[in-house]
């Protein structure tokens, strides 16, 4: 199966089985021993990788949302191919995040508390409360695409019924969860390095989680295409790297006027610790990548939209783990560095999705012109390198307009 | 009515001879030895500058940092002045850590079942209309519980007989929007640990400027993409239309020849 290749790594299979075994361990460790025992967290430093790594998978997750309003909502009709690839990601995503969230509380067999007990003034009911909920869309919203493959036809109906209102609701949950990540921190104002903490930190956090989102389905959409068969036209492929380098614009520009206006420049210009992550994570992430992606040259080159789109990858986890640990730090009197088992359960986790991406991605239909997996089984026999003709239904996967048409009756109910 | 409790802790009054730890300890049944800093078996610890002690221990906060920050209500501020935790309630996400002020809860790290700890504020004692049991343990009345209005009457007092003796502010009257621990001191907080950049304002109003938004996002953001969608829907549907009557007309053309 050739979407089984997708990290192009020789040997993933293995890498993959021993990272998942390795955070399995991990994870018997940390649920015989206790927190203080397996990781490096303590009463100073309460938070570490596993929040990090929680704002980074919701943050790139965030394609879902985005699709989903540009494609159903705002009719961008051509974007169609990718709603499916961007659901199934924003799925593993949120569903990886749930788990590392359970891992990491304290009381595990508590974690169902916030359905029943409420603090309407706790960011982080309101954040459990949004994930739950976003959640059941995004399954809602995926439901249909396992639902075919079984071709059981009659609830894809009452889905389609009630989509409207449910993708309404999940964008709208989406921008709140997405920005109340950074909320978390607005009660840390005497905590969070002042590079770091603005009261504008919901309204970053939401559009760097654009940026991201859109960035990942963008390097989704060109590591599929390897094999010859772009499921995205390269022009729509550059719209949506203009769109990342118009939200990488906004980003850099509220970040920079706000850290100005709170007498950030001094902060900004001496070298420190905190000054030196804070230009890596704004030069790899935002600066450089916007610069490139200024030019069309690079925004219709798959290789310059590769390196440009994982930079801001890079550059948005580093944003998130400056936020959630390097900003924390008192250095060098007091810092933090995960422990092993913390770092093994991480990429455990990240190794199931991948794995869990590729083995959906195969066997359901997630990327357009409906092959089943079987069709392409031959294919795979054959090198990655020598490219194949192009199914002539892939060349343009604009849907007609007698589609848009009854697609538009279809959400309509 | 209940009178809000308080404790008046006048830093110049302290010997540092940690008989309120010692109290502390023995009413919440922990192990006797002296520690120097908060733990999970130190609700009370003396820290030293210089000839000056501070006792540190929960503020019990008239808006609590800790109660707004937790997702599941474990932790309450009663009227009476403690801020009380229920650990059938948490679910360990440690909000409360990461969110206080003052670094004051303490967490079990080394349980699988772990709960916070600090300072409860003596409540069955209070309920009894007894003071505090470091209150009754303190040798030179550096550590006094009563009544918080009478105890801020108190501080002001003392403040105004001897102006010499103490820089004119209570610590706790107003700082974080007032807490149940109000402090006296010869020389200013900030030479005594006090984190200087703790103002006036509640640490909840933080959040809540963000939070009061939600239901704004919800209503006024449901309604625009459901308009967004309208149109653009309408746009497509009118668009379908033409060009199908385009097709009409030219097969009635066609027709017609």
């Amino acid at each position: 199966m050739r979407i089984l290749r997708l990290p192009r790594l020789t040997g993933w299979r293995p890498i993959a089985t021993t990272l998942i075994l390795a955070g399995l361990l991990a994870a018997v460790a940390r649920f015989t021993l206790g927190l203080g025992a397996t990781t490096n967290l303590n009463d100073e430093f309460p938070w570490g990788l596993w929040i990090g790594f929680d704002f980074l998978g919701i943050g790139l997750a965030a394609s879902g949302f985005t699709i989903v309003a540009a494609v159903h909502l705002f009719h961008a009709e051509e974007y169609e191919p990718i709603v499916r690839p961007a659901i199934l990601t924003a799925f593993i995503g949120y569903l990886l995040v749930v788990l590392v969230l359970i891992i990491d509380l304290g009381r595990p067999d508590h974690f169902w508390h916030p359905l029943v007990m409420w603090n309407p003034h706790s960011v982080m009911c309101e954040i459990s409360w949004c994930l739950m909920l976003y959640t059941t869309v995004l399954s809602l919203e995926f439901a249909p695409i396992i639902l075919e493959k079984f071709h059981i036809h009659a609830p894809i109906k009452w889905i389609h019924a009630v989509s409207l209102p449910f993708m309404i609701f999940g964008v709208l949950l989406s921008t709140l969860h997405q920005s109340s990540f950074g909320s978390l921190y607005l009660i840390v104002p005497n905590r969070l390095h002042a590079l770091w903490y603005t009261p504008l930190l919901p309204i970053l956090f939401f559009i760097s989680c654009i940026a991201s989102g859109l960035s990942m389905i963008i390097l989704e959409s060109l590591i599929f295409s390897r094999s010859g068969r772009p499921f995205l036209p390269t022009r729509l492929r550059a719209n949506l790297a203009k769109a990342v380098a118009l939200a990488l614009a906004v980003y850099f520009v509220v970040r920079i006027q706000d850290l100005l206006s709170r007498s950030g420049f001094r902060d900004m210009t001496t070298l420190t610790y905190y000054s030196a992550a804070f230009w890596a994570e704004l030069l790899i992430g935002f600066v450089i990548p916007f610069g490139m992606l200024l030019f069309e040259k690079v925004r219709i080159s798959p290789s310059g939209l590769y390196s440009a789109s994982l930079m801001v990858v890079l550059g948005f986890a580093f944003n998130r783990m400056n936020t959630a640990i390097t900003g924390l730090e008192h250095y060098p009197s007091q810092t933090y560095f995960p422990s092993i088992i913390e770092i093994f359960i991480m990429l455990g986790i990240t190794a199931c999705g991948f794995c869990a991406f590729s083995f959906i991605a195969g066997r359901l239909a997630i990327f357009p012109a409906g092959e089943s997996a079987g069709s392409h089984h031959h294919e795979a026999q054959g090198g990655l390198q020598d490219p194949l003709p192009r199914p002539p239904e892939c060349e343009d996967p604009r849907p007609s307009q007698a589609d848009a048409l009854s697609r538009a009756q279809h959400y309509g109910g | 009515m209940t009178h809000k409790k308080a404790m008046l802790i006048d830093i110049s009054l302290c010997v540092g001879c940690n008989a309120c730890q010692a109290g502390c300890k023995g009413e919440n049944g922990l192990p006797p030895d002296e520690e120097k800093y908060l733990s999970l078996t130190a609700y009370t610890a003396l820290t030293k500058y210089n000839d000056l002690y501070v006792r540190r221990m929960c503020q019990h906060c008239d808006v609590p940092t800790c109660v707004s920050v937790c997702p599941v209500g474990a932790l309450t501020k009663s009227a009476a002045g403690p801020v009380s935790y229920d650990g059938e309630k948490c679910i360990g996400c440690r909000y409360c850590l990461q969110a206080c002020p003052f670094h004051v809860p303490k967490y079990e790290w080394s349980s699988t079942k772990p709960s916070i700890r600090k300072c409860k504020f003596c409540p069955t004692r209070i309920a009894k209309g007894l003071p505090t049991a470091c209150a009754e343990a303190c040798p030179t009345g550096a550590t006094i519980f009563g009544d918080r209005d009478e105890l801020l009457a108190e501080a002001a007092r003392r403040i105004q007989a001897e102006p010499g003796k103490y820089i004119t502010r209570i610590y706790g009257e107003q700082d974080v929007g007032g807490t149940s621990m109000l402090y006296l001191s010869p020389v200013p907080f900030e030479q005594l640990g006090f984190d200087p950049r703790l103002g006036k304002t509640p640490m909840p109003m933080l959040t809540m400027s963000a939070l009061s938004k939600v239901p704004n996002v919800l209503s006024v953001g449901g309604v625009l993409l459901a308009g967004i969608w309208w149109i653009t829907n309408r746009r497509t549907e009118v668009q379908a239309h033409e060009s199908a009557l385009k097709q009409g007309k030219a097969h009635a053309q066609e027709d017609e020849a």
